[in-house]
C-alpha cells in the first residue's frame, strides 16, 4: 500500500529535503501563532495592569480546580503525545497508534472540563454578550476579564479541537501503513504543534486563574 | 526596424512543445492545480478584477471633488467608498500583488526548484483569498463600509450602521492568505535552493520577498486579533476599546497600526527587489553594492515593526512615546535611501537601453524617492502636527505605493510576461501607457502635497473653495492615469494570442528563470541546474539580443 | 486665475513661524536630493546608454567608502530633522503660565465651545491677539481632531478623556478650523472659523456675547444639584476628601501612588472614581459615568479650580 503513496513529494529532491521543509514550515506556522495569541496577551496584560483589583475579582469567578485539573490532563496528553511520535519514530505502528488515542483522550477531557467550565459560567450569568448579570463596583472592568477569558480560552479551545482533529487523522494513517518511517514527520510535526498549544495554556492558566489565588 | 521583430531567436516552437499553460485544459485543471505557475495566474485574474474595482472607487472620489461642493455623490456615499477604496486597494491587490503573482511563479524557478515547498498550501491560500475577497465585495455591494481603512473605534465598533462585520471578516480571512503565503517563501528559500546556490548569490528579488514574507509571518496575525476584538465589540458591546464601556480606543490604534505599518513596507519590498532584477538587466551590469542592497531589505523588515506610533503623533499617546517613534522611523528611511544610491550607482557605465521594464524601473527610482523624502516630513514631529491626517500624507503614501510599487509591479509584468505567457508584449505600445502613467500619476498626486500642507484634511467628500484648482489638477491626472492602467490590460491580453513567441531568454538576463523555455514545462527544469556564478553576472552574458 | 493659486497657507500663531522654518529646511533637504537622483538617474541613463550593439559595461561591485559616505550623510541629516522636529514639539507641550482656558466639545458634528467667562460658542472660537489660549478638549461621541491650519495645530480630542492644546495667534484675521480625523457622514462639514480679534474688539465681542452665567457659577450650580457636597465640603469629612485646593496639588492614592490634580484627574474622579480613590478612603463615590455631558463636566472643573481662590473656597459648606 505504502508505494501508491510516493514517499518524497514531487517538489523536493530527497526525503531529507521534505523533513526539513517540513519541520520548518510546523515551526513558522508556530510563530505565526505566537504572535495570533501574543496580541491578545498584551490586550490583557495593559487592561490588568488598569485595573488590577478588578482583574483579580475576575479570576476569583475562574475555577481554579477544574483549571488546575485541566493543566495536569494537558500536560499529560503532551507526555502520550511525546511517547506516540517517539513510537512512531521507532516504527512501533501500535505502540505509536496506542499512545496517540491516549492523547485523544486526554485532550478530549480537557475539552469536557472546558465545557463544563463554560456551561458554570453560563448558569451564573456572567457570559459577556449573553447574559452577563454581575453588578457591583467595577463590574465593566469584570465583563472585560471575562471577555478576556473567554477569549483567550476559546481561541486555545478551537487549536485543541483543530488538534484533536489532526491526530485523529494521524491515528487512521498510522493504522493504514502509511506513516512508517521515514515516512513519519507528519507525526513528529503533529507533535510540535500539540506541545505548543500545552505551553499556551501553561500561560493562560496562571495569567486568568491564578491572579489572587491566596485571598 | 520594429523592436519586435528583432528580438525573435530561433527558440523551441512553443506552439506543440508541452509546458504548463497547455499541459491540460479544462476549469478543474485550473481550480485544482498546485503548480505555483497557474497559482499565479490565477492570482493575477483575481487582483486585477480587484484593482479595477478599487480603481472605480477612486475615479467616481475624484469626479466628486471638481466641486468644493461635491455634490456628484452623498456624503455617506463618499464616505463609503474612500473607505472601499482603500481597503480593496491595500488588502486584495497591493498586498498580494507582487508576492502573490511574481513571486508566486518565480521563487521555485529562481532557486531551481520544480515548486514551493508546500504546492496545496499555496492553492489552499488562494482560495482563501477568493474567500476573504467575496465577504469584502459582498460588503460593499450591500450597502459598503463607512469607517475609512482604519477602522478606528469607537466609530467602527459603537456609532457606524454600515457592513463593519462582513467587511472586517474579509480582511480578517484574508490575512491567512498573506500568512500561508510568507511561510510557503521562508520554507522554499531556506530548503529548496538549487546546489550551489547560496543565500548571497541568490537574486535580490528574493531577498526582497524573503523579508516581506518575515514581516507577513509577524505581523498578520496581531492584525488578526485587531479585527477580532473589534468584532467582538460591535457584536457583543463588550469594552475593550469602547471608552464609555471602560475600554481604550488608543489601545485599538496602537494593535491596528503594529501590523499596518510593517505593512506597508510589504507594499513596497517586493517592488524593491523587482527594480533590483531589471536594472542590472538593462545596463548589462552588476548591481552596485549587492550586500547593501540585499541586508538593507533585512532591516527594513525589522526596523519597520519598532516605528507604528509615528500614525499617532496626535493621537493622545505620551510625547515621550512620540520622540522614539519619530526617532526610529527617521532611522528606517536610511535602508531605502541606500537602495536608491546603490541603484542610480549601477547605471554608471553601465550600457544601458530603455525598455519598457526599464523605463518602469526608472520612473520607480525617481517616484518612490520623491514618496520615501516626504517621509521625512511625516517623521518629524512638529511638522507632522501640522500635516496629519491632510492630503499631505495621501500623497506620500500614493507615490510610494502607486509612484513605487504599483510602477515596479508593471515593470516585472512586462519584464517577466515573455517566461510567463511565452510571449512578447507589444514594445511601442507598452513605452507609450509607460508614460502615460507617469505623467497622469505626478499630475494626480503632486497637487495634493500642496493641498496637504493648506490644509485640506483627507477624507473631505467637500472642502473651501480655495482648494479647488488643486483638487481640479489632481482630478485631471486622474483620468489620464486611469487610460495608463487600461492600455495595458488590452495590449497584454492581445498578446496572449497575437503576440510574436518569445524565447527563453528574451532580454539575455541572468537568473535560474531564464535558463527554461519560456512558457516553462509544469516541472520548471528538466535536470536541477547547478548554480556556479554569483548573480547578476552581465560579464558572461551575451551582449544583446539581435 | 494663476494667482488665485493658493500655495502656502497663512502664518497666524507662534507656532506656525518656527514650523515654516523646519518645513522649509526638510523641502530643501528633500528637493536637494530629489533633484540629485532626477538628475543623475537621467544624466546616467542617457550618458550610459547603449550605442552600438557590442558595447560592453564596466563591472563595478562596489565601493565601500561611498556606502558609508550615503548611509551617514543622510544619518547626520535625518538627525538634524529628528532634533529640530522634537525640540519644536516639545515647546508645544510647556503651556505658558498666564494662558487662559478655553472648554472645547467635539461631537457629531459641531464644536462647542465655552469661555470661562460664559459666552459658548458653536463652530466658530472669538480670540484676542497676542494673548495665550489653551483649549481643553473633550469629544462627546467618536474620536475627532481639532485643526488649525493657520496655527500649525490639531490634537484629537478624544472620548471621556481630555487633550489639550494651546496657542497664542499673532495676526488678526479669520482662520479656517476643520475637523480632521474622520467621525462620520458629515466630517467634512465640520468645521468653522477662528477669529482673532484686536484687544479692545475682543473686549467689545465679551460683553456683547455675556448673557450666559460664567462657568463657574453654572458649575457651582451643578455641585449642588448632582449632591456633591454631600460629601465634599470645606474640609476632609470621613465620606470625602475637600476639593478646596485640589486643583494643581499632589494628591497620595490609596494604592501608594501620587498623581497631580488636574483636568483628567477631576475627570476620571467624576467618571470612573473607582480608578483614583484618594489614601484614607474607601471607595465609595459613585459614578458619573454616562450621567454628565461633557458639557457640564467642564463647568463643574471650572468651579472645582476656582475652588483654590479663598473667595470661593468660603462659600463651601
Amino acid at each position: 500500500m505504502s508505494e501508491a503513496h510516493a514517499a518524497v513529494a514531487h517538489q523536493f529532491e530527497g526525503l531529507e529535503q521534505q523533513r526539513d521543509a517540513a519541520t520548518l514550515a510546523m515551526w513558522i506556522f508556530l510563530v505565526t501563532e505566537v504572535m495570533f495569541f501574543g496580541g491578545l496577551f498584551t490586550g490583557y496584560a495593559i487592561y490588568r495592569a488598569s485595573y488590577p483589583e478588578a482583574f483579580a475579582a475576575g479570576s476569583r469567578l475562574c475555577e481554579v480546580n477544574l483549571g488546575a485539573i485541566n493543566t495536569v490532563v494537558l500536560i499529560t496528553s503532551s507526555f502520550t503525545m511525546a511517547l506516540a511520535v517517539r513510537a512512531a519514530a521507532a516504527g512501533r505502528s501500535r505502540a505509536a497508534i496506542v499512545c496517540l488515542v491516549l492523547t485523544l483522550g486526554l485532550g478530549a477531557t480537557f475539552l469536557g472540563i472546558k465545557f463544563l467550565e463554560y456551561a458554570h459560567k453560563y448558569e451564573e450569568h456572567i457570559v459577556p454578550g449573553l447574559n452577563f448579570t454581575y453588578s457591583g463596583p467595577s463590574a465593566r472592568q469584570i465583563e472585560l476579564f471575562i471577555c478576556f477569558y473567554f477569549g483567550m480560552t476559546g481561541l486555545h479551545a478551537l487549536h485543541m479541537i483543530i488538534g484533536l482533529v489532526v491526530v485523529t487523522v494521524m491515528v487512521i494513517f498510522t493504522a493504514r501503513g502509511r506513516l512508517a518511517p521515514p515516512k513519519d514527520t507528519p507525526i513528529e510535526i503533529t507533535g510540535l504543534y500539540w506541545h505548543f498549544v500545552d505551553i499556551v495554556w501553561i500561560f493562560l492558566f496562571p495569567l486568568l486563574y491564578l491572579v489572587d489565588v491566596h485571598r | 526596424m520594429s523592436a519586435t521583430a528583432a528580438r525573435v531567436l530561433p527558440h523551441e516552437d512553443s506552439g506543440t512543445r508541452e509546458h504548463y499553460l497547455n499541459v491540460r485544459y479544462g476549469l478543474k485543471s485550473w481550480l485544482l492545480t498546485t503548480d505555483h505557475k497557474r497559482i499565479a495566474l490565477l492570482y493575477l485574474m483575481s487582483i486585477t478584477a480587484m484593482f479595477f474595482v478599487g480603481g472605480a472607487f477612486a475615479v467616481v472620489m475624484r469626479l466628486n471633488l471638481l466641486t468644493p461642493e461635491g455634490q456628484l455623490v452623498s456624503a455617506e456615499s463618499y464616505n463609503k467608498l474612500f473607505t472601499m477604496h482603500g481597503l480593496i486597494m491595500v488588502f486584495f491587490f497591493l498586498i498580494p500583488s507582487i508576492p502573490a503573482v511574481l513571486g508566486n511563479f518565480l521563487v521555485p524557478l529562481m532557486i531551481g526548484a520544480r515548486d514551493v515547498a508546500l504546492p496545496k498550501i499555496n492553492l489552499l491560500s488562494w482560495y482563501i483569498f477568493i474567500t476573504g475577497g467575496t465577504l469584502a465585495l459582498v460588503s460593499a455591494i450591500t450597502g459598503g463600509v463607512d469607517t475609512g481603512c482604519t477602522f478606528y473605534t469607537p466609530f467602527s465598533t459603537t456609532y457606524s450602521n454600515t457592513h463593519v462585520m462582513p467587511m472586517a471578516i474579509g480582511v480578517f480571512i484574508t490575512g491567512f492568505s498573506s500568512i500561508l503565503t510568507g511561510l510557503n517563501f521562508i520554507v522554499t528559500m531556506h530548503t529548496m535552493r538549487a546546489p550551489g546556490l547560496t543565500w548571497f548569490r541568490m537574486p535580490l528579488f528574493l531577498w526582497s520577498l524573503y523579508a516581506t514574507s518575515v514581516i507577513f509571518v509577524l505581523g498578520t496575525p496581531v492584525l488578526a486579533i485587531s479585527l477580532l476584538a473589534l468584532g467582538a465589540e460591535r457584536m457583543f458591546h463588550v469594552g475593550i476599546f469602547d471608552p464609555n464601556l471602560g475600554g481604550d480606543p488608543l489601545l485599538f490604534q496602537h494593535l491596528f497600526w503594529f501590523y499596518s505599518h510593517p505593512a506597508v513596507y510589504v507594499m513596497i519590498l517586493p517592488g524593491m527587489g523587482v527594480v533590483s532584477e531589471i536594472i542590472p538587466c538593462f545596463a548589462r551590469k552588476r548591481i552596485f553594492g549587492y550586500g547593501f542592497v540585499a541586508f538593507s531589505s533585512v532591516a527594513i523588515a525589522v526596523i519597520s515593526f519598532l516605528v507604528w506610533g509615528h500614525h499617532m503623533f496626535v493621537s493622545g499617546q505620551s510625547v515621550y512615546a512620540g520622540l522614539i517613534f519619530s526617532v526610529l522611523s527617521y532611522l528606517v528611511a536610511i535602508p531605502s535611501a541606500i537602495k536608491v544610491f546603490n541603484w542610480t550607482s549601477t547605471l554608471y557605465k553601465g550600457t544601458v537601453t530603455y525598455e519598457t521594464p526599464m523605463l518602469y524601473a526608472l520612473g520607480f527610482i525617481g517616484l518612490f524617492t520623491i514618496g520615501g523624502l516626504t517621509g521625512l516630513f511625516l517623521a518629524a514631529l512638529a511638522v507632522d502636527v501640522h500635516v496629519h491626517d491632510t492630503y499631505f500624507v495621501i500623497a506620500h503614501f500614493h507615490y510610494i505605493m502607486v509612484g513605487g510599487m504599483v510602477m515596479a509591479y508593471l515593470g516585472g509584468i512586462h519584464y517577466w510576461w515573455p517566461k510567463i505567457s511565452g510571449r512578447l508584449y507589444p514594445e511601442w505600445w507598452a513605452r507609450l501607457s509607460a508614460l502615460v502613467v507617469f505623467l497622469g500619476f505626478n499630475l494626480t498626486f503632486f497637487p495634493q502635497f500642496i493641498l496637504g500642507y493648506l490644509g485640506m484634511p483627507r477624507r473631505y467628500h467637500a472642502y473651501p473653495e480655495e482648494f479647488q484648482i488643486l483638487n481640479v489638477m489632481s482630478t485631471a491626472g486622474a483620468s489620464i492615469l486611469g487610460v495608463g492602467y487600461l492600455i495595458p490590460l488590452v495590449y497584454l491580453a492581445w498578446s496572449i494570442r497575437y503576440g510574436p513567441p518569445a524565447p527563453s531568454n528574451p532580454w539575455n538576463a541572468t537568473g535560474l528563470e531564464w535558463q527554461t523555455p519560456s512558457p516553462p514545462p509544469t516541472e520548471n527544469f528538466e535536470t536541477t541546474p547547478v548554480v556556479t556564478e554569483e548573480a547578476y553576472a552581465y560579464e558572461t552574458r551575451p551582449l544583446s539580443y539581435v | 486665475m494663476l494667482s488665485d493659486l493658493p500655495l502656502w497657507p497663512e502664518r497666524a500663531s507662534t507656532f506656525a513661524v518656527s514650523v515654516d522654518y523646519l518645513f522649509l529646511f526638510i523641502l530643501v533637504v528633500c528637493a536637494f536630493f530629489a533633484v540629485l537622483i532626477f538628475t543623475l538617474v537621467l544624466y546616467l541613463a542617457i550618458r550610459y546608454r547603449r550605442r552600438t550593439p557590442e558595447e560592453r559595461a564596466t563591472q563595478i561591485k562596489n565601493s565601500l567608502p561611498l556606502e558609508l559616505v550615503w548611509t551617514g550623510v543622510p544619518i547626520c541629516l535625518a538627525g538634524v530633522m529628528f532634533f529640530w522636529g522634537a525640540a519644536l514639539f516639545m515647546r508645544r507641550t510647556i503651556v505658558p503660565p498666564d494662558a487662559q482656558d478655553i472648554y472645547v466639545v467635539g461631537k457629531q458634528w459641531m464644536w462647542k465651545l465655552q469661555h470661562p467667562e460664559g459666552p459658548r460658542e458653536i463652530d466658530e472660537l472669538h480670540v484676542p491677539v497676542g494673548r495665550p489660549f489653551r483649549l481643553v478638549m473633550t469629544s462627546e461621541d467618536v474620536i475627532h481632531d481639532f485643526f488649525v491650519p493657520a496655527f500649525r495645530l490639531k490634537q484629537d480630542v478624544l472620548p471621556n478623556r481630555f487633550t489639550s492644546l494651546w496657542f497664542e495667534a499673532t495676526k488678526t484675521g479669520r482662520f479656517h478650523l476643520f475637523c480632521s480625523q474622520y467621525c462620520g457622514t458629515n466630517h467634512a462639514r465640520m468645521g468653522g472659523w477662528i477669529y482673532v480679534l484686536e484687544p479692545s474688539d475682543y473686549q467689545h465681542w465679551l460683553s456683547g456675547a455675556m448673557g450666559n452665567e460664567s462657568m463657574t457659577d453654572s458649575g457651582a450650580k451643578l455641585f449642588t444639584r448632582l449632591g456633591c457636597e454631600g460629601c465634599h465640603q470645606s474640609h476632609d469629612t470621613e465620606r470625602g476628601p475637600t476639593l478646596v485646593g485640589l486643583y494643581g496639588k499632589s494628591v497620595q492614592l490609596a494604592g501608594g501612588e501620587t498623581v497631580t490634580g488636574d483636568e483628567s484627574y477631576i475627570e476620571e474622579s467624576i467618571l470612573t472614581p473607582a480608578s483614583k480613590v484618594t489614601r484614607g478612603y474607601t471607595p465609595i463615590m459613585p459614578t458619573f459615568l454616562g450621567q454628565i455631558p461633557p458639557d457640564d463636566l467642564f463647568q463643574l472643573i471650572v468651579y472645582i479650580k476656582s475652588l483654590n481662590t479663598p473667595a470661593m473656597a468660603r462659600r463651601q459648606p
